[in-house]
């Protein structure tokens, strides 16, 4: 077989394994780097393939490892696995062009295969060079004689080509909705929020890019800093870590008073947790989704995969003003057996105070002129981590201040409870909507007041306002820490990030999020009346019909129109010469009538010039000039001297 | 003779792609035949048979005397076809040359009282018309309306003509005395104009000498048989005529709508005609296709009696303006 041709398969099958070695157990990704890196070895040095007992040994050990690893042979990942082994080693018994068939068909599939692990662009760019690269190798396959250069020419012609086949299929193939057509549950690895918050765990998070969740707001947005998105709601302290606690009976929340409403829209990430975030308290959600009585939003399912809701929020409320007693009790708990120095802070307030209010104003005051620093490196903390930040470090991150106030808070008898989520977000002026990502993650308190309910008491506003204001890079004074684009990057680089942002949230809404509610609003939209699969199937067969009628018409194109005339050109270049030579031929001189003028002026030209001219007039009027007849004609121009 | 230029570029020129089941042996010996009697004249002879093959009628216009009744005696007798021929006269009635009913005597027949058709000099293979101007227009359109239909309807009975049937009409020049032109919509009718010339000096002095016309043509033995020359014409259809030379016809006649010179173009029939007359050219070269050389050989034959110079250029001879044409088309 033909070593540019393995080398072509060789890298096919590099292209659409390497971005499986991330996530392969690393033995199998090792088992395959060695076995390509053989087989090019092999090939190069035009040795014989190994024997069929060894191929048959490394393919059952294999396999037996694959199901040594995952228990099973079947699922995604086992499933995937194999695949990508067993293709890797029908490399190594290439010898018929069935085998060569076979790879390249198994290739395309493993093109699938990535899909199940990342959609975004990147990839997709990536596996359409893979793909072109496979149908290069097919074409090399079907077409031994083509030069590397017209092989690729071909091969991109082809995808152009598929290319309207593609959009057709994509706009029109019935979508139906149920499990078929989703990814496996585990198809998105995540990072977020947790519903745990302890020192560290969100400063953690702000070194993070990544996209939380997009949002648009329909009319005017609303302050940056008072875009609170409420995540978890943490009530239990066991005086380092704070969790959510028993989950209590849940009864609807009661708000009351609301005002200043803001309608938007938020396309979240999957983060693998049932909480979805809104702004405060929404009063209205496009999907079925529970509202605790601590006002988190709750999806019915884990979310797992990209999800759009609408919501509408309120920025003035008055929330649970009348709160069961139990849960104010529960708002109250404190390990009493840590941080003495913050409890006996507390008591001295409590004394000092002639209600929460006066006394949560206290503790903000204390925080503004106590020298607290924020920021994203904090040092550890010891066991009375709270008594240890507010007397000794006085650096902190978000999590810190909230954990802090939240302890003084309840030390004083003021129920209060730990609120998590994110603040802010980045305004894409190109797409016209906001990123939060996860570095705006944040966390916050929120204290019961008597006649007032709920009440936001935000620490981190007071030590850094910046925070609130503009972001993170405004707030920290260490901004070294951050990562790059957190640091004010230049406007450029600002708009080019934009700009991919832009492109990666259309690539979700349309490409990755075109279900069959889209598709049906779509097609509507396109003006097909009462959507139905039967029409999208019917209008998908014409389409395609009739692109593969243009194509076909297109190719067949030369029985209708004349090919510009290679054999003219080249008798026009003798008579071109000839005339140099001072023999030009007139117009209206036909081809041997002009042969035979040349030849009677130049004898010794007399034998070439009538063998050309009876070939031109053969050629050009009669009705039987094949290729080799063209061929043998331009080849004696060619060879034409004067 | 603007013929001649063009001739000895064609005659004898190795074929482009001989075969020889195209050109019969016996269409060989015709023209050899042909050629002894008539001396002098191979390229009114080739125009003849084009004609022929093309199924088409020729028109020869020249002097009295220059061997236009023995072209068209040889051609018959070689070519084993009947032959007769009709004299045009000032007073020739069409019944003259179609034929007349006559009324059979009761006592002759076994049925009283019946008329009896006696075919005309037209119920013959090969036509001689001679001096076609000579007679009155009735009698010319009776003649012209045969050539077209190739039947003629007398007294509400329509009667086939044989086949093939190939009228060569000799006509003497307009300005001679006594003579009905033609009009162009009747020259139209014919495929083919062409002059005899007088004979070179080698050739006259030939048939000064040689022994009588006459004889010799009477001697003559036919060289093909009717069914083989039917063959031949089916085969001139036949032979291919590519898109290149198409253009080539299209860009002539194109030519002629849009000089001043002409006072009209040619019209669509005279593109065919041309095609037809280059197809039987290319035959006669033993050629399965047409070449522009083939057109602009038989460009003299179609085109002249078809285009009128306008004013300033009417006087020309009208070979030079057939020359002109051809030289001022490009072959595309």
């Amino acid at each position: 077989m033909n070593k540019s041709l393995i080398y072509g398969l060789l890298l096919s099958i590099l292209m659409v394994i390497a971005p499986h070695a991330e996530h392969l157990p690393l033995w199998v990704s090792g088992l395959c780097a060695g076995l390509l890196l053989w087989r090019t070895w092999l090939t190069y040095g035009d040795k014989a393939l190994p024997k069929r007992w060894l191929l048959m040994l490394v393919t059952f050990a294999g396999t037996a490892g694959i199901i040594f690893n995952y228990h099973t042979m079947f699922g995604r990942e086992a499933g995937v696995t194999l695949l990508v082994m067993l293709a890797t080693l029908k490399l190594m018994e290439l010898r018929k062009p069935r085998d060569a068939m076979v790879l390249v068909y198994l290739a395309c599939f493993i093109i699938i295969t990535n899909f199940f692990y990342s959609q975004s662009i990147p990839t997709a760019l990536y596996l359409l060079a893979s793909l072109t690269v496979i149908v290069t190798t097919w074409v090399h396959l079907q077409a031994e004689s083509i030069a590397l250069r017209p092989r690729m020419r071909i091969a991109a012609v082809l995808l152009l080509q598929a290319l309207p086949l593609t959009l057709i299929l994509f706009i029109l193939f019935p979508r139906v909705q149920g499990p078929l057509w989703g990814l496996p549950q585990d198809a998105y690895a995540s990072t977020g929020l947790d519903d745990r918050m302890s020192p560290g765990s969100l400063s953690r998070l702000g070194l993070s890019e990544e996209v939380a969740f997009r949002v648009s707001y329909n009319g005017k947005p609303p302050r940056r800093d008072q875009m609170y998105w409420r995540g978890p709601v943490l009530w239990y302290f066991d005086g380092r870590t704070w969790t959510p606690g028993r989950t209590t009976l849940t009864y609807p929340p009661d708000f009351t008073d609301l005002g200043q409403p803001i309608d938007y829209v938020v396309t979240l990430e999957p983060h693998n947790k049932t909480w979805l975030f809104t702004l405060d308290v929404p009063d209205k959600l496009t999907i079925p989704a529970i509202i605790s009585s601590d006002f988190q939003v709750l999806n019915r399912a884990p979310v797992h995969a990209r999800m759009r809701y609408a919501a509408r929020s309120n920025l003035v409320y008055h929330a649970n003003v009348r709160e069961s007693e139990r849960q104010l009790q529960r708002a109250l708990q404190l390990p009493r057996q840590f941080n003495p120095r913050a409890q006996q802070l507390a008591a001295e307030w409590r004394a000092g105070s002639k209600d929460d209010e006066t006394l949560v104003n206290t503790a903000l005051r204390y925080f503004s002129k106590q020298g607290f620093v924020y920021t994203l490196q904090p040092p550890l903390l010891g066991s009375n981590s709270v008594d240890d930040f507010l007397f000794n470090a006085k650096q902190g991150f978000c999590e810190h201040y909230a954990s802090a106030f939240v302890f003084l808070m309840r030390a004083a008898n003021v129920p209060a409870r730990v609120v998590t989520g994110y603040l802010g977000g980045e305004y894409n002026s190109v797409g016209n909507y906001y990123i939060v990502r996860q570095s705006d993650a944040h966390a916050w308190a929120e204290v019961w007041l008597a006649g007032q309910g709920w009440v936001r008491v935000d620490p981190t506003g007071v030590i850094a306002p910046g925070r609130l204001e503009s972001g993170l890079s405004a707030a920290v004074s260490d901004s070294a820490a951050l990562p790059f684009m957190e640091r004010n990057p230049p406007q450029w680089m600002r708009d080019l990030r934009f700009n991919l942002d832009t492109l990666a949230n259309q690539w979700n809404q349309w490409v990755l999020g075109y279900d069959s509610e889209r598709q049906f609003a779509f097609l509507t939209r396109l003006g097909m009346e009462s959507v139905t699969w039967q029409k999208m199937a019917l209008n998908m067969s014409a389409g395609l019909g009739a692109v593969i009628a243009l194509f076909s018409l297109f190719m067949l194109r030369h029985l209708f129109v004349r090919r510009p005339d290679k054999v003219q050109a080249a008798w026009l270049r003798v008579c071109g010469r000839l005339a140099r030579a001072g023999l030009p031929r007139a117009a209206h001189e036909g081809a041997q009538d002009y042969a035979d003028r040349v030849a009677a002026a130049h004898p010794a030209l007399a034998a070439n010039i009538r063998d050309l001219a009876a070939r031109y007039s053969a050629l050009r009027y009669g009705s039987h000039g094949g290729e080799s007849v063209r061929q043998e004609f331009l080849q004696r121009v060619r060879a034409f001297k004067i | 003779m603007a013929c001649a230029h063009f001739f000895h570029q064609q005659y004898g020129r190795n074929a482009l792609r001989p075969y020889q089941q195209i050109m019969s042996p016996n269409l060989n010996n015709v023209i050899r035949q042909a050629e002894q009697v008539i001396l002098g004249k191979p390229l009114q002879i080739r125009f003849a048979l084009a004609c022929l093959l093309a199924r088409g009628h020729l028109l020869i216009e020249d002097l009295p005397g220059v061997g236009k009744t023995t072209l068209a005696h040889v051609l018959a007798r070689t070519l084993g076809l009947q032959f007769q021929r009709i004299q045009f006269t000032s007073d020739l009635l069409p019944a003259d040359i179609l034929g007349v009913s006559v009324f059979q005597r009761p006592s002759t027949d076994a049925r009283a009282g019946e008329f009896k058709f006696h075919p005309g000099p037209i119920f013959a293979q090969m036509i001689l018309a001679d001096e076609i101007n000579r007679a009155t227009p009735k009698a010319q359109s009776a003649l012209l309306e045969a050539m077209e239909e190739q039947q003629v309807t007398i007294e509400g009975t329509t009667r086939p003509l044989p086949s093939p049937f190939f009228v060569i009409a000799t006509q003497n020049p307009a300005y001679q005395i006594g003579t009905f032109a033609l009009p162009e919509s009747q020259l139209d009718r014919f495929l083919m104009r062409i002059q005899m010339g007088y004979p070179d000096a080698h050739a006259e002095r030939g048939l000064l000498s040689g022994v009588d016309r006459r004889k010799i043509v009477a001697q003559l033995s036919p060289q093909m048989e009717s069914s083989e020359l039917l063959a031949l014409q089916k085969r001139a259809r036949e032979i291919f005529v590519s898109p290149a030379l198409l253009d080539y016809v299209q860009a002539i006649l194109r030519y002629t709508r849009e000089a001043a010179r002409y006072t009209h173009g040619l019209s669509p029939r005279a593109g065919l005609a041309l095609l037809s007359c280059a197809r039987a050219w290319a035959l006669l070269d033993s050629r399965d296709a047409v070449t522009p050389e083939d057109v602009q050989a038989v460009v003299p034959g179609v085109v002249s009696h078809r285009l009128q110079a306008t004013g300033e250029f009417s006087r020309q001879n009208s070979a030079v303006l057939v020359r002109e044409l051809i030289e001022a088309v490009a072959i595309p």
